[in-house]
């Protein structure tokens, strides 16, 4: 008894939106998903109920990560018993950490600062208290690829030289 | 328990009948019965997140997981399910016009092979989780209760396939030849679509579930790492059964919704072929859509892609219904009766939960999202919002004719404004709670303002909801033995059509 053409105009706004936001999350995701080439690699383990973060140089930190500011770095996650999940919720990093598995994921956290460090995916008794803290520490960018890519990111026409930048007049 | 006002009959004659009707009256009360104690289970949760911090109300961590878990399993495999069963084995047989299911024994088999599987879930109390994740649930959780948690949902997965079984048979087969199936009403069609959805899932399950069991037993490895095997495997099993399970919970409540929103709108369903279009899809594609629940366990792009496409797939048939009751209601003469209400509210929270899930299957948020109490908030809004709410409805409708009375239309709407406050103080706020990153299936939380707070408002409201559980057990039982005699051709006095009565005397 209905009048169809109401429910495909209807059914035709729903789609066009649902392609929208697919279309902008799949654009999104594979800008989040490919790690930069040059990022600083950091080994997470997981294991009950502690997180075990390993540098590039071996140097080992137990429950504290100590990263640096403005620094692409990709987090290859592990543990070592059951599933966990390494999740800094104010960067929005979340990865399961599966026995037997590396997943990685990258981030360049953009502001120093202490932060929360948890685990997402149950994991058994102390699940609520698998907890370790972030800190992001000031440094300077000494990657010559990485000072390319943020010249790409900010248009020429912002960057202030103090050689060129004499009064017009 | 004497509920027939006409015919009085002693309780093991209804225990032992194979009639339809009696065993939907026992799949009913039995669900309701599932509700009601796993909903005590989650007021102690509520409560014992009120403040961070040990309250006492739950004594450690190891109780809190056995808690949730069993919640969990039984809401919904001990209600949901059971309670669709329930409606159809009254329904189905009336609304296709045969004398009784097409196999009243193996009717009764079904029923009968749920009350040991609930006593193997709650006595075990298993503390996995309702997903049972391998490598924990394989090499840490504690027996016996894992394998009893194991073997009762083998019961009840077999149960299920049972009642299936019976009920595509009596709608395709038992059908009134001069009734084309295009004439059946649309709980018909999900009840059907349902069934079919669940003979093809639940195999899935069921063998995930031996293989889980010997990997306990550590005769194979399929799921442990340090044998070889996959725990990632487990999960795509897993989820293949149960994101179809999703749509299995909530394609009979949709067809519920059918039936009540019509007859209390006074006007004829907008449109019958899209409903049916919209079961059919919903249940295609219901299988596409799997591993979206799966985006953080290290999927490569183009399989996260895949998944996403076939999650937003699922939407528009959904978003069919949804305009379907909306227009069903435009301009019609709407009687909010508290069936009607029920309907209604179930249809709002749909409508938020619907756009939670958007928000989940977009890839870059569902890491946002992903495991925190946003999910909690997400699929309590279809459980709690949609499906439950679609439920208590229908079982007001149809208390006239499961009991001969007329509940107590008062104490109905206390029941739908205390569920509906309550509900949505509780999982509206969760959303925002996952949104500041606290973690699901937690005992305990950061002592943060904005954390205690949100956790607060959901405690209430988990309090006002079992407010409104409790008027509302309270009017059925009282008013199933004192409610006024209720005008069986029209109870709710709306001038519609109600279900032939004559069809309950039982004939053996």
């Amino acid at each position: 008894m209905g009048h169809a053409m109401y429910e495909w105009v209807y059914v035709g706004v729903v789609i066009a939106l649902l392609v929208y936001v697919g279309a902008a999350s799949w654009d999104v995701e594979r800008f989040l998903d490919h790690a930069p080439p040059d990022s600083v690699v950091v080994k997470v383990t997981g294991q009950q109920w502690f997180w075990t973060f390993e540098h590039e140089d071996g140097t080992k930190e137990v429950g504290e990560l100590h990263l640096k500011k403005n620094v692409p770095y990709k987090f290859e996650i592990t543990s070592k018993d059951v599933n966990h999940a390494f999740n800094i919720p104010d960067l929005t990093v979340m990865m399961d950490a599966v026995p037997g598995r590396i997943n990685s994921m990258w981030v360049m956290p953009d502001a120093t600062g202490e932060y929360l460090i948890q685990c997402r995916e149950y994991c058994g008794f102390s699940h609520y208290q698998m907890r370790a803290k972030l800190f992001v520490e000031e440094g300077e960018i000494t990657n010559a690829a990485l000072e390319k890519a943020a010249e790409k990111l900010v248009p020429a026409s912002l960057t202030v030289d103090s050689k060129d930048s004499a009064p017009v007049s | 328990m004497v509920l027939e006002v006409k015919k009085p009959r002693p309780m093991w004659e209804i225990l032992f009948s194979t009639h339809h009707t009696d065993i939907g009256l026992l799949y009913i009360v039995l669900s309701i019965v599932a509700f009601m104690i796993g909903g005590a289970l989650a007021i102690a949760i509520r409560s014992e997140l009120f403040l961070p911090g040990n309250q006492g109300i739950i004594p450690d961590p190891n109780t809190f997981h056995r808690i949730f878990t069993t919640h969990g399993t039984n809401m919904l495999f001990l209600w949901l399910l059971p309670f669709a069963s329930g409606i159809g084995n009254y329904l189905i047989p009336i609304m296709v016009r045969y004398k009784d299911m097409a196999w009243p024994k193996l009717n009764a088999t079904a029923f009968w092979m749920i009350p040991p599987a609930m006593a193997m879930v709650w006595l075990g109390m298993a503390d996995f989780t309702w997903y049972a994740t391998p490598p924990y649930s394989i090499l840490r959780a504690p027996g016996p209760a894992a394998e009893m948690w194991i073997f009762g949902l083998k019961i009840l997965g077999i149960s299920s396939i049972l009642g299936s079984i019976n009920f595509i048979v009596t709608i395709l087969k038992m059908k009134h030849p001069d009734l084309p199936l295009m004439k059946t009403s649309l709980f018909v069609w999900a009840i059907l679509v349902t069934s079919i959805m669940i003979l093809v899932a639940i195999p899935t399950f069921a063998a995930a579930l031996i293989m889980l069991y010997t990997d306990r037993l550590g005769i194979s490895g399929f799921f442990n790492p340090a044998m070889g095997g996959d725990p990632i495997a487990y999960q795509h099993l897993f989820w293949f059964t149960f994101h179809p399970e999703v749509y299995i919970f909530a394609i009979p409540a949709i067809g519920m919704v059918y039936e009540i929103i019509p007859r209390f709108s006074r006007k004829p369903i907008f449109s019958y072929q899209s409903g049916v279009a919209a079961f059919i899809l919903l249940a295609i594609v219901g299988f596409a859509s799997w591993a979206h629940h799966m985006y953080s366990t290290g999927m490569s792009f183009t399989e996260k892609t895949v998944f996403m496409i076939g999650t937003l797939a699922a939407v528009p048939a959904s978003a069919m219904h949804v305009f379907n009751w909306t227009a069903t209601m435009w301009g019609g003469r709407i009687r909010f009766r508290t069936p009607m209400s029920f309907a209604v509210g179930g249809l709002i929270l749909f409508f938020y939960a619907g756009a939670g899930g958007i928000v989940n299957t977009a890839m870059p948020l569902d890491f946002l999202t992903h495991d925190s109490y946003w999910v909690v908030g997400h699929f309590h809004l279809f459980v709690m919002g949609l499906i439950t709410f679609a439920f208590l409805g229908f079982i007001h409708y149809l208390f006239p004719f499961i009991t001969g009375r007329m509940y107590n239309e008062k104490a109905g709407m206390v029941t739908f404004w205390l569920l509906f406050v309550g509900v949505s103080m509780i999982f509206l706020t969760q959303h925002v709670l996952g949104l500041y990153g606290q973690p699901r299936r937690t005992f305990d939380y950061i002592a943060v303002e904005p954390l205690i707070i949100m956790n607060q408002i959901s405690t209430v409201g988990a309090w006002i909801t079992a407010a409104g559980a409790a008027v509302f057990i309270t009017n059925m039982i009282s008013s199933a033995g004192r409610g006024k005699p209720a005008d069986m051709r029209d109870p709710f006095q709306i001038g519609e059509q109600y279900y032939d009565y004559t069809r309950r005397e039982p004939h053996h």
